[in-house]
């Protein structure tokens, strides 16, 4: 927790970018190698900073989503229609790229293998990048913390990081994974095909009992009919952390 | 305009509070004058759309805190919140 401690003012750094990976066809990972990060927590995020020629400026916040673990910092992007900067982090952005940023920054929705649980994560859409983020975090660790993921996509070519969180749900002690696809299924889909409710997470979350923590992520209006169907669970409000992206990320 | 679909938490006005605070602020405690309640920064409700960023309580809309930026000058006010705790809670 010393780590939390007084560090100083956040000030912008330059990243290099030294790896792109589409994860799928509108969401792409960048990779940066940012000379003196000082680490960071799951489920903290960076902002970054792109200024035009003409000197105009334009700021997002994004999750990070490698582990503290990894020397490189990871970030996801949703690449959403107009969305001036995700446009061009994830259509323009080239490898030997500068990026501006600073970070790490949050506390408060953050997950460490010390903090215990059991773990709940919920993520709509790309809210699942600071929970990846704490599930690479657990598997670095060599946690066996029992932990379950409840991952809402519109498809299954539009579940991130699917590759991955099929391997760390086939390892020994991994997370279970519960996917549901709300828009489209593929041929014989036998997982759910709704919007994360009540009913769902009655099923498959924890039992409030087992005070699990849990961290809900995605667009605002999945996080507060999730984190309220988990109150109406049981769960205490103050064990739901939650983070709203909002309409759009830009 | 602060409709259902622009609200966020706290923990998207990180940044701009660590442009004034040193110590991790999501974290901190705020107590509000309206309904009494004691939540950490980053669980309240954060509208970052206005032309200010303002932290509203998640419990009963108060106004907590708001940042207003005008040319180089900083202007953080608290409308409607009784204190701002740092550090960790129940350590002492």
């Amino acid at each position: 927790m010393a780590r939390a401690a007084v560090r100083g003012r956040l000030n912008w750094t330059l990243g290099e970018v030294v790896e792109l990976i589409d994860e799928t066809p509108r969401v792409r990972s960048i990779v940066l190698d940012v000379p003196d990060w000082p680490g960071h927590r799951a489920g903290q995020h960076v902002d970054l900073r792109l200024t035009a020629e003409d000197g105009y400026q334009a700021q997002r916040s994004y999750s990070i989503a490698s582990s503290p673990e990894d020397a490189r910092l990871t970030i996801t992007v949703e690449g959403l229609p107009d969305g001036e900067v995700s446009e061009y982090l994830v259509g323009e952005l080239r490898r030997g790229d500068k990026l501006e940023l600073r970070g790490p920054i949050g506390g408060f929705f953050v997950w460490e293998a010390v903090s215990g649980g059991p773990l709940l994560l919920v993520s709509g859409g790309s809210g699942i990048v600071p929970l990846m983020s704490m599930l690479r975090h657990r598997e670095a660790a060599d946690a066996t913390i029992p932990t379950k993921l409840v991952s809402s996509s519109r498809s299954w070519d539009e579940v991130i990081y699917r590759d991955e969180l099929e391997r760390l749900a086939a390892a020994a002690n991994g997370p279970e994974v519960i996917h549901t696809l709300t828009r489209s299924q593929p041929p014989g889909w036998t997982g759910y095909a709704r919007r994360v409710d009540g009913a769902m997470l009655a099923e498959v979350a924890w039992a409030a009992s087992s005070m699990p923590m849990t961290f809900v992520c995605g667009p605002t209006s999945f996080v507060e009919s999730v984190a309220a169907a988990l109150v109406l669970l049981g769960y205490p409000a103050t064990s739901v952390k939650t983070e709203r992206f909002g309409p759009t990320g830009g | 305009m602060e409709g259902e679909e622009l609200r966020l938490d706290g923990n998207a006005i990180a940044g701009a509070l660590g442009e004034v605070f040193v110590e991790e602020m999501t974290s901190a405690r705020i107590a509000c004058e309206g309904c009494g309640s004691v939540e950490s920064v980053g669980a309240e409700h954060a509208y970052v759309q206005a032309p200010g960023i303002v932290l509203r309580c998640t419990h009963c809309d108060s106004a907590l805190l708001v940042m207003t930026r005008t040319g180089s000058r900083m202007r953080i006010w608290f409308p409607r919140s009784r204190w701002l705790e740092t550090g960790e809670p129940g350590n002492d």
